[in-house]
């Protein structure tokens, strides 16, 4: 029987913010899930997320997620506490839901 | 309240420049996350789900209005204009920057506060029934115990990397507000016969993933044995205590698989070593505490202002009848500010609030002000003739909620909307809960009823000892919200029984509903409460209840 891959993306917080971030296509740390690079590989995840460990020092607690690929091949979260990190809580819209921009960089999707 | 001492102000001020050095070297790369990250934990700093979380000591809940106000600056400059007020009587700001944690230190320690030992392998902050001193059955004020353990407990060399974390709470002997009997240690003030002040002494209780009753180890310890009989318990854990497995590190862990009996033989047996250490320093240093903690001078004055109010004002009238509890002066009362307003986040207030509750300490309540682990604020000594003048400041603050031992008053961590060890949201339920029951405007009918939430089986929010416990869980891929019966947190200790399989966040509030109607149905004509009809009738009829497959709602 033929198995869905699994498409894992990276994340991690900020070092100095704290921020929910996400391992982009570039190389640097994005604060939007749809600029999230994707890895069709669990090998090919795992060991990029080696070498953010060992050499990035600008965030912290790096560690993968699943998606699925949503339009334009953005992915999407998988589980639900991935889509919290995506917002802010739920019961105060003071997250990145309310934000217009953080870390000096306007957000996309408000 | 306790005043620092020039030591205790240097102590902390000391630390606050050793953790700005270690953010620093953080920073510029000198320290590793691993290196760092038992650093911050030291001082209170998690890193959380959307950022860092800083959790600030308030030794047994006592505040003053600068320290209150403090939080309210703290949080307007350096989180998001307000503060979450945990259930172990801490207080949290749930979004400081790393760089400026040790400005935010700083600014507390010049109100004599700190964040040190509210995380890590240590004794963590003491708690203390939060109408300590004011309390009309109390036997002694637990404050000076409770403020000599922290005294003790602090930067203890031997106990700086326990097992696990320690949890020590201290009641007045009389209605067990802090949950003793769930506590690592659970002090609680008693005298014995001949009217010597002393302790009884339990051990090994917790909540968590294997909830456990504290088991007596001392009927009565006098006073002076105190500390020498803490720091057995201490050793003999330190000792013996598992550090192989996370989950069983706990003390009640160590003390359910060695046995009480054994246990006990082993600390009474380390105890006459220690008690030769101690050449009553800590005596003299709890005298030098307890002047501290001496009752305010209480105002003679008319109470008639309270009546007329009474008479003249229903919202006032109904504030009485539950926000107000007995003092032990009788032209006093001690007020509970509930921090749940109807649809709210339990615990959680505003800078604009946390100012408020300081002015009225300041000008109306002896500049005392408590946390409880109820996550509400506690007035400890308001003159009755007052008490109209303060109803309209909390009023005019948000801070009216009559509604203090009723079913919105249920506690809850701050589950998945904050916490990364959370499997499912915990305030969601809570403010559903809230709202359905106000809608239906049967809060006094229900009368007192303690409902309890945690996001995980961590059990912060303390749902085992819930009348009715809600636990949230994740099951395939979703929240879903197991429900326990009969917890009581109280003297009357026991721990909620599951009652069945769990239900999804949109089914969690019609569960409940159908469980308070057929309460509501069964209760005695007395006003029996729940916890008394579910000890008088058992699980069965709330489980059938509970899963009751026409799951109809009842509109108001």
């Amino acid at each position: 029987m033929a198995t869905i891959p699994t498409i894992q993306i990276i994340t991690a917080n900020d070092l100095l913010s704290g921020e929910v971030v996400y391992l982009a296509e570039n190389g640097e740390w994005t604060i939007e899930h749809a600029e999230a690079i994707s890895f069709e590989t669990e090998l090919g995840a795992s060991s990029r997320l080696d070498d953010v460990m060992q050499l990035d020092p600008s965030v912290i607690g790096a560690y993968l997620v699943d998606v699925s690929l949503g339009e334009g091949n953005a992915p999407k979260p998988a589980h639900f506490r991935e889509t919290f990190r995506t917002t802010g809580p739920s019961n105060r819209f003071i997250g990145k839901q309310a934000a217009t921009s953080i870390n000096g960089r306007e957000l996309q999707n408000v | 309240m306790y005043n620092y001492t020039s030591f205790d102000k240097d102590f902390v001020a000391t630390r606050v420049t050793q953790f700005r050095d270690q953010v620093r070297r953080r920073i510029d790369g000198s320290l590793t996350e691993d290196e760092f990250r038992p650093l911050r934990l030291m001082n209170g700093l998690y890193l959380l789900l959307h950022a860092y979380m800083l959790r600030v000591a308030i030794p047994y809940g006592a505040l003053n209005s600068i320290q209150m106000r403090a939080l309210a600056d703290v949080a307007d400059r350096w989180d998001k204009g307000y503060v979450h007020f945990s259930t172990r009587q801490n207080v949290q700001f749930h979004w400081p920057k790393l760089l400026d944690v040790p400005d935010i230190l700083e600014a507390l320690a010049q109100v004599d506060m700190h964040a040190i030992q509210t995380s890590g392998s240590c004794i963590r902050s003491i708690t203390a029934d939060h109408f300590s001193g004011a309390s009309a059955t109390e036997i002694d004020d637990p404050r000076p115990t409770a403020e000599l353990v922290r005294q003790w407990s602090t930067d203890h060399p031997e106990f700086a990397f326990l097992p696990r974390k320690f949890k020590i709470a201290v009641t007045g002997g009389g209605e067990d507000q802090v949950v003793t009997k769930f506590n690592d240690i659970g002090l609680k003030m008693a005298r014995n016969a001949a009217g010597s002040p002393g302790y009884e002494v339990s051990v090994g209780g917790g909540l968590g993933r294997t909830p456990m009753i504290g088991k007596q180890l001392r009927g009565f310890l006098p006073s002076a044995d105190l500390l020498p009989y803490l720091e057995a318990i201490l050793q003999v854990y330190n000792q013996i205590g598992r550090r192989d497995n996370k989950y069983k590190a706990r003390i009640k862990i160590t003390v359910h698989e060695h046995g009480a009996e054994e246990f006990r033989r082993r600390v009474e047996e380390n105890f006459r070593l220690q008690v030769s250490r101690f050449d009553g320093a800590d005596q003299e240093a709890l005298a030098r505490i307890e002047a501290d903690f001496l009752p305010p001078v209480f105002k003679q004055a008319s109470t008639q202002k309270y009546a007329q109010a009474r008479d003249a004002d229903p919202f006032f009238r109904s504030f009485t009848k539950t926000n107000l509890h007995q003092h032990r002066n009788q032209d006093y009362a001690i007020v509970t500010v509930s921090l749940k307003p109807i649809g709210g986040t339990p615990g959680d207030a505003s800078t604009e609030q946390l100012r408020a509750l300081a002015d009225i300490a300041e000008r109306w309540g002896h500049d005392d002000l408590r946390v409880s682990h109820e996550q509400n604020i506690i007035l400890p000594h308001i003159h009755k003739g007052d008490l109209p003048d303060v109803y309209e400041a909390l009023r005019s603050a948000g801070l009216a909620t009559a509604n203090a031992g009723l079913i919105s008053d249920l506690i809850a961590c701050p589950g998945m909307d904050y916490c990364d060890l959370a499997t499912a949201r915990s305030t969601n339920v809570a403010q559903g809960i809230s709202k359905r029951f106000n809608e239906l405007k049967l809060e006094h009918d229900i009368g007192l009823i303690k409902i309890k939430i945690s996001g995980c089986i961590n059990a912060c929010g303390h749902h085992h000892i819930g009348h009715i416990g809600i636990l949230g869980l994740e099951k395939s891929g979703v929240e879903s919200y197991q429900i326990t019966l009969g917890g009581d947190g109280t003297e009357k200790a026991a721990i909620g029984k599951p009652i069945g399989p769990g239900f999804s966040a949109d089914e969690i509030i019609p569960a409940i509903e159908r469980l308070i109607f057929s309460y509501l149905a069964l209760k005695l004509d007395s006003g029996e409460s729940f916890i008394a009809a579910y000890r008088r009738l058992g699980p069965a009829p709330f489980k059938a209840a509970i899963y009751a497959k026409e799951s109809k709602t009842n509109d108001p």
